[in-house]
């Protein structure tokens, strides 16, 4: 199939139809309304359901109901948006449905700006609602790769019967780029036996519920959702490992930010510097295991991020104190500019080169 | 020897939770024996609340969704716009509908969605010990307004079926109680309708039903009856508020 040149939210939009996304439910909040908006014209022709709710609040919990029904689903917002979304994150976690959560970040906190942003990182990495719970996290760093990880992360959702949040930025949502949708491969899924979508007279109810009175009971659910955050560790950490051969800096950055650091990396070659980037594609699970394999010549980390530092506590887990850190980020929708990047890269390694 | 009667399949054989002369089972045989009598049990998804009735998804036999407090009716909204050929309720509380829920509440009837509201009206939250509901009567006790409700200090009680009725996709509202055997069989028309109303596509179908709570009203079930009929039943008058029959 051509390429098309697709606004990021609509890409994502469209990318939810092609992945069969049954229903959609959303409101209103800059800056991901194209992603309503498309599926309110387009989704009902594919055969879908779109629904604008009353509220974010609203909105998540018709995914909840939808998602109890066996349906693939999907809501998208914003920041504010989102953490009126947590609570129902965490009970479609605690239920084990799947869902799909899309976040173009903006600044904050409280309202904040509409500009992009990097400042939901410990939201979306630690849970984000009530309980001992986690979502698997993609962050795409330009308008194809959130097609793509939007596309996988229906069959992910389904595999593991979680929440998966596609973690993008004002500026992935924004921008146009050219985006071709291609032909996945697909996961194998078992049917959903466990959904509430009528007995047909043919079995015992099925109960969609988060509720464990009894605390035994409770705890074995926990264990359960522990043992699915492992397997995920193991199998789904996803990264890019750019000019990693013999970096004297390694750049940390994922999303918008990656795109700049690629940039900033460019210059400081030029200046005889070399540098390198791990760029996450999964901010949960993080890609730890990228962190041993940074060669010797490495004389230390810098985690970027349009945040006040939300990735560094990641980095240091996976650097386990092998390289100093430092971090470099811009705050509340401020872009960083490579030449600031560099400036940080130079005064690490020190000396007048 | 001929069975005459016997217990709906509508509910299953777990054990109800509730307090002594609590009307929930009431209303829940009631949803139950009608769901059994138009056949579709096996179409219907029930939606559990938070609050005393917040466990009836192990009573009712249906599939059952247990949702956020105040939740259900998009919850339901949820469900019922992707599988449309299902029969979708949701039974609520005072607390989940009136107070944290009204916003969906009133959404799901604005959209005019194909779902039955069953509105278990007992004046208290039950299930946290008796806490002052927006359904609290003026003058009445609980544990939040010790000395009774002051409509200064907390407003005055709301009339959910009355604000129902004004909402042009709210096709059928009537407000009913389980004080009595008369009043009992009157809600089961009602409630009955309800269903109708959305196994035939004529919109949101809602009915209050007024219950006692005899533990946090700390009355006999017998006095609550009595409590119930002198006190709720003036402030909250029976009747249909709305039928798309006849409309």
């Amino acid at each position: 199939m051509a390429k098309m040149l697709m606004k990021g939210n609509e890409a994502v939009a469209q990318a939810a139809i092609r992945a069969g996304c049954d229903a959609f439910f959303g409101y209103p909040i800059t800056p991901q309304n194209e992603v309503p908006e498309y599926l309110s014209r387009e989704l009902p022709k594919a055969g879908g359901v779109f629904v604008q709710a009353e509220s974010e609040v609203a909105a998540i919990n018709m995914v909840y109901g939808a998602a109890g029904a066996g349906a693939r689903v999907m809501t998208s917002s914003s920041s504010p948006g989102i953490s009126l979304k947590q609570e129902g994150i965490s009970y479609i976690a605690g239920a084990e449905l799947p869902a799909v959560i899309v976040n173009m970040v903006r600044g904050g906190s409280g309202l904040g700006s509409i500009q992009a942003s990097q400042c939901d990182y410990y939201q979306a990495t630690r849970g984000g609602g009530n309980g001992d719970y986690r979502t698997l996290v993609y962050a795409p760093a330009n308008v194809q790769e959130a097609a793509d990880l939007v596309m996988e992360a229906f069959d992910v959702a389904d595999y593991y019967r979680n929440p998966v949040v596609v973690l993008g930025d004002g500026m992935i949502g924004q921008m146009m780029e050219p985006v071709e949708f291609r032909e996945r491969s697909k996961r194998k899924l078992k049917e959903k036996t466990w959904a509430a979508s009528g007995t047909k007279g043919k079995r015992e109810h099925n109960v969609i519920n988060s509720l464990r009175l009894d605390p035994e009971e409770l705890e074995v659910l926990n264990d359960k959702l522990q043992a699915k955050y492992e397997m995920m560790e193991k199998d789904e950490a996803r990264c890019e490992m750019y000019k990693m051969e013999n970096p004297e800096i390694v750049f940390v950055a994922y999303g918008t930010t990656s795109r700049i650091v690629k940039n900033a990396i460019d210059l400081l070659e030029a200046e005889g510097i070399t540098a390198g980037l791990i760029r996450p594609i999964t901010l949960y699970p993080f890609p730890k295991k990228a962190f041993d394999e940074i060669p010797e010549t490495a004389k230390g980390i810098i985690g970027v991020e349009m945040s006040e530092g939300q990735i560094m506590d990641d980095i240091e887990i996976s650097n386990k104190g092998r390289f100093p850190t430092r971090f470099y980020g811009r705050a509340g929708g401020v872009i960083p500019k490579p030449k600031e990047i560099v400036d940080v890269a130079k005064s690490m390694i020190g000396g007048g080169r | 020897m001929a069975i005459v009667f016997g217990k709906t399949k509508g509910l299953t054989d777990v054990e109800f939770h509730y307090c002594p002369g609590c009307t929930h089972g009431i209303i829940h045989r009631l949803v139950a024996e009608i769901i059994e009598e138009l056949d579709v049990i096996g179409d219907a998804i029930g939606m559990a609340s938070v609050g005393c009735s917040g466990l009836n998804y192990d009573y009712f036999s249906c599939d059952m969704q247990q949702c956020a407090h105040g939740r259900a009716p998009a919850v339901a909204t949820g469900a019922k716009r992707y599988l449309p050929d299902s029969v979708v309720f949701t039974y609520q509380g005072d607390g989940d509908l009136a107070s944290i829920g009204t916003a969906e509440a009133v959404h799901v009837a604005h959209r005019g969605e194909l779902i039955t509201t069953i509105f278990v009206n007992n004046a208290i939250y039950g299930m946290t010990g008796g806490q002052m509901a927006p359904t609290t009567l003026i003058g009445q006790r609980a544990t939040t307004c010790q000395d009774g409700r002051s409509a200064k200090q907390a407003g005055n009680p709301l009339r959910m079926a009355e604000i129902m009725a004004t909402i042009e996709g709210a096709a059928f509202v009537e407000r009913v109680s389980v004080d009595s055997p008369a009043n009992v069989r009157k809600a089961k028309k009602a409630i009955k309708k309800a269903f109708e109303c959305q196994l035939q596509g004529k919109g949101y179908s809602f009915v209050e039903v007024l219950s006692t709570c005899p533990t946090n009203w700390a009355m006999t079930p017998v006095d609550a009856l009595e409590w119930l009929r002198e006190n709720m039943i003036p402030y909250y008058p029976l009747g249909n508020l709305r039928d798309p029959w006849k409309e």
